[in-house]
């Protein structure tokens, strides 16, 4: 039973613990400063914070002892002479994604960033390397491009238990890419999806799923949130099956959470598409699907049902057994301890939540 | 030798943080320099490429600093190098 929560918002990373039944606020770090990820590595406790200060950029920190100490590591850094596009110099802009390399790589991180780099460190995160081949993959100066950030930015790091080179990324936008030497070559999978945003939306690239998430009871059933629907992959991404709610409103949204134990229960926080960006019909709702997709229902007891604007962000989603949270843009985290039937409020009054993870 | 004086800002990071006198002719050598009194502070001044963050100003003598790409603005001998943040945000 994981006891712990850590949520990364606007104004510092929020530790929440559980005691006898009930979790509550417990510390906080790094207090007025954005935490764009707030990271637990769970094969040695390891806490890490992704901070992006509006004026001194973005930094790392680690540490070792629950939040007890930290270390400040050198963020993940673009080698000189790099460029986005012409005349537009490649730094890294946002953290966006963190994922350990396995049991079989115990020094291994990943790191996502905008614009659109992926980093790995064989020190345990002490340095990290530009994985250039992906960076300099032949798609990246015309078919990847901004989409909520300026420039285009990897937000979801997927590592196959079974073979822990074997490493799916997500990018908004430009879609899903697989490596299966850890990061030597990269082949596209975005077979399935659409972007309707784009004059092909069945075009091989330029896709844009918000957030990618494999099953861990099996790791060959993958999950997207896009922003065109939510779209289901039972051969390891190697074909996409859209999975949206036909009527209801499970379609656009950034967060998707997989429970531990079932490849076709899934969690999705819906929202309204591309114009307004707040809850569908100002009532905040999560939809469950028990059956891989192919139906869905919308949860709402003890959520907000009237003058909602909450959104959840694609890492501010999370479920651990019977135990699912999310956070909001307005400050709102709930939780539930019944697979998402049911809603308590932990707090109302927090800054805008990035990120929320168990551990 | 230039004295190389802070924002309050940056004491919350560099605890140690005070006005720094710096044997250098140049910016860049300037902020290695004083990197080395307080490691990782450039950092948070320039990003991976040597240019001035977005929200942060150097002022040389009371002026601000012209080219904020490259930090080729000169200096003398007895100047005083201010680095502060832009107040932003919120």
């Amino acid at each position: 039973m994981k006891n712990t929560l850590l949520l990364g918002t606007r104004k510092g990373l929020i530790v929440c613990r559980k005691k006898a039944a009930d979790w509550k606020i417990d510390d906080i770090h790094f207090e007025g400063i954005p935490v764009s990820i707030a990271w637990a590595d769970e094969r040695n406790g390891h806490w890490w914070a992704c901070l992006d200060h509006g004026h001194w950029g973005v930094k790392m920190h680690r540490s070792p002892d629950q939040g007890a100490t930290w270390e400040e590591v050198t963020a993940p850094a673009y080698p000189e002479g790099l460029e986005i596009k012409e005349g537009v110099p490649a730094t890294t802009r946002y953290l966006w994604a963190m994922q350990h390399g396995g049991a079989s790589n115990p020094n291994r991180l990943w790191v996502g960033t905008e614009p659109g780099g992926l980093f790995r460190s064989d020190d345990g995160g002490s340095s990290f390397r530009l994985i250039e081949s992906l960076w300099n993959h032949p798609t990246r100066p015309e078919q990847w491009f901004g989409g909520g950030r300026d420039h285009a930015g990897i937000h979801s790091v997927v590592v196959d238990p079974r073979n822990e080179d074997r490493v799916l990324v997500g990018i908004s936008v430009a879609g899903v890419f697989e490596t299966t030497d850890a990061g030597k070559t990269w082949a596209i999978r975005n077979k399935g999806l659409r972007a309707d945003f784009m004059p092909d939306p069945y075009a091989e690239m330029s896709h844009d799923p918000h957030i990618l998430v494999a099953a861990p009871s099996n790791p060959d059933v993958l999950w997207q949130q896009n922003h065109c629907g939510i779209f289901r992959s039972t051969d390891g991404a190697a074909s996409w099956e859209d999975v949206s709610e036909a009527e209801g409103p499970a379609k656009f949204g950034f967060a998707l959470a997989v429970a531990g134990d079932n490849p076709d229960q899934a969690w999705v926080a819906p929202a309204v598409s591309d114009v307004t960006r707040v809850a569908v019909k100002n009532a905040l709702c999560i939809s469950r699907t028990d059956d891989g997709g192919k139906t869905w229902k919308d949860f709402r007891k003890g959520l907000p049902q009237d003058y909602s604007f909450d959104i959840v962000y694609r890492h501010a989603l999370a479920a651990s057994g019977d135990e699912v949270v999310f956070g909001t843009t307005t400050g709102n985290v709930f939780l539930s301890g019944d697979r998402g039937e049911t809603w308590q409020v932990l707090s109302n009054y927090l800054p805008m939540v990035y990120s929320v993870m168990f551990c | 030798m230039p004295t190389v004086k802070f924002t309050y800002a940056l004491k919350r990071f560099f605890p140690q943080l005070q006005d720094t006198p710096v044997k250098s002719d140049t910016l860049p050598s300037l902020l290695q320099a004083i990197d080395r009194h307080y490691p990782g502070i450039q950092s948070y001044i320039v990003d991976e490429r040597g240019s001035l963050r977005k929200h942060v100003n150097i002022f040389i003598d009371g002026e601000l600093i012209r080219d904020r790409e490259t930090l080729g603005d000169t200096f003398g001998e007895n100047s005083e190098i201010f680095i502060m943040q832009a107040l932003s945000g919120g």
